[in-house]
């Protein structure tokens, strides 16, 4: 393994990373906040409480999830794309480093600084409502998890996109919508049963549910379903990179 | 010398049907300024992205060193340093953080005395906290050139290191090749330039439509250019040469004012004088006349007009 290459390009994306921070942490936690007065207030005010939990308190690991999954993408596929729209991709795929080194420097920097983020609007969740997790270590878990598979997505999408409109396509037309359908503002018991079928197919779905069971022990699906699916979307995200890799589609042709 | 990179039967098409290169056969000796001359679109940077890892070739190989560049790619990409024709460089990045970068790309371990010594050699020593977007074209041709030699490659790869830049710098990039030559680095470089090729190289290689046409030392090569033509331009209208004239394989203009001869240099005769005597002895009078040597331009425009 080259570390030094796999450090180089880590603190080089982390560099990138405070350069811009304002709109790396504070806007999404800006929009958190927003999010915690609209819906925890307004509409809080009218659900009191949702399986037993206070609806304030219930939208928090949707929300935090919502900012998880979002910068994840966000970071890895502007932290590919931009080297290659600039050009400057041809010393990295000259250096003798291997694509695992690239993709572990690239996909560890974007989910390092959106688990920092995921943390940041949890610590700010607290300020707002009260807070009790009762599986620390598995809600760490399912947000490392999480963030590391929707990293590699992003890195997908960054060598995909060959222009500006495509990379924010994806996350735009495909990623927010199933969020916001994913659970992260209702419980999916809440939906006629029809719709909660549907909703099955939904793979944030399980995600949302899963990082709410390690929070309250309550969930849409059972927790081991919600793990073995982030698991399993993982391995895709894998094994599409490694395909990339292989063939050196939009890179080396 | 040995040489360290060789190139065999290297081809690539890319998926659009283009050839960009065909059958490729190519031997670098260690130590030397290579010099690829070549038209636009003749495949010389695709050879180089090959070469270096960047673009992936459809058939052939390439050893760097003896080391395979796709089997042994670590140990062959170490030995390289690159620096492309576009000016790519990150615009936010000091120049100092961007050099020391590209060091540990290539897995070597911190050694700002190095990259001192780099920034240097290239004049930018007073830019290192400069953003890269703060500075002039040619300053970052030379941060480009930094970057490569931040890792000390054994190989340094300039693909068109002088285009669009001023003279004086030019002068100034040739004084940089050849310090890093005198330090044991093999460099090959690209160009349109002739003047750049003569100017510097130890070889000079022609590609043209993605073969190689011609690979000469330079020496002989303008050896080979070593002929001169002499033009004499005639005081009345000559209608044919004359007959005791035939050895000298005279050239007649197409208005019959001037006839042009062909020699050699390098020769022990030139044989001008005796021309200019048999001219007089066959009453024909001379206004005027000029010499011209053939340069490396004209035979590289012939080499790449060719069929």
């Amino acid at each position: 393994m080259n570390y030094r290459a796999i450090r180089a390009i880590y603190l080089f994306e982390m560099a990138r990373t405070w350069r811009t921070l304002l709109q790396s942490i504070v806007s999404p936690v800006v929009s958190t906040s927003l999010y915690f007065v609209v819906f925890g207030a307004a509409i809080g005010s009218r659900i009191t409480e949702v399986e037993g939990v206070s609806y304030g308190t219930f939208i928090v690991p949707g929300l935090v999830m919502l900012s998880v999954l979002t910068q994840s993408i966000a970071n890895a596929s502007f932290g590919i794309y931009f080297p290659k729209f600039a050009g400057t991709i041809y010393e990295i795929l000259s250096a003798p480093i291997s694509y695992l080194e690239i993709v572990i420097g690239y996909v560890g920097a974007a989910a390092t600084k959106s688990i920092i983020l995921g943390l940041i609007i949890l610590a700010t969740a607290g300020l707002f409502v009260p807070l009790h997790i009762q599986h620390p270590i598995w809600m760490l878990t399912f947000l490392v998890l999480t963030a590391v598979t929707f990293s590699l997505f992003g890195f997908i999408i960054g060598i995909w996109a060959d222009g500006f409109e495509k990379l924010q396509m994806i996350p735009m037309l495909v990623v927010t919508p199933l969020t916001f359908l994913g659970g992260s503002f209702y419980s999916v018991n809440m939906l006629p049963s029809g719709w909660r079928t549907i909703t099955l197919f939904n793979p944030v779905v399980y995600l949302i549910s899963g990082f709410r069971w390690s929070f309250f022990e309550i969930a849409d699906v059972n927790v081991a379903v919600s793990f073995g699916m982030t698991i399993g979307f993982l391995v895709i995200c894998m094994v599409i990179v490694a395909w990339i890799f292989r063939t050196g589609y939009r890179l080396k042709n | 010398m040995s040489s360290i990179i060789s190139v065999s039967n290297l081809s690539k098409a890319y998926g659009s049907g283009f050839k960009a290169l065909n059958g490729i056969n190519l031997d670098i000796k260690r130590g030397e300024i290579f010099a690829l001359l070549g038209p636009n679109g003749a495949g010389k940077t695709t050879l180089i992205s090959i070469i270096c890892g960047i673009v992936n070739p459809s058939q052939g190989s390439v050893s760097i060193g003896g080391h395979d560049i796709i089997r042994d790619y670590r140990a062959a990409r170490s030995m390289i340093g690159l620096v492309p024709q576009e000016l790519h460089t990150d615009a936010f990045e000091s120049v100092w953080a961007t050099v020391s970068f590209s060091r540990g790309l290539f897995g070597k371990p911190k050694n700002p005395a190095h990259i001192e010594k780099v920034l240097k050699d290239l004049s930018l020593w007073d830019k290192k906290d400069s953003k890269i977007i703060t500075l002039s074209g040619g300053m970052k041709r030379r941060v480009m050139i930094a970057k490569a030699l931040s890792h000390e490659p054994q190989i340094l790869f300039l693909d068109e290191p002088t285009a669009g830049v001023d003279v004086e710098l030019r002068k100034g990039m040739w004084e940089v090749v050849r310090t890093l030559q005198a330090s044991g680095v093999t460099i090959i470089l690209t160009t349109h330039y002739i003047e750049e090729a003569e100017e510097m190289a130890d070889r000079i290689g022609v590609i043209n439509k993605g073969e190689i046409i011609l690979i000469e030392d330079k020496a002989t090569l303008m050896q080979k250019l070593g002929k001169k033509h002499l033009t004499l331009q005639l005081q009345n209208k000559l209608d044919a040469i004359p007959e005791t004239l035939a050895a000298y394989h005279l050239e007649l203009s197409a208005d019959g004012r001037a006839v042009t001869y062909d020699y050699d240099t390098k020769g022990d005769r030139t044989g001008i004088t005796s021309l200019l005597s048999d001219l007089r002895n066959a009453g024909i009078r001379i206004s005027d006349l000029d010499t011209k040597q053939s340069s490396l331009e004209d035979i590289f425009v012939s080499l790449v007009r060719a069929p």
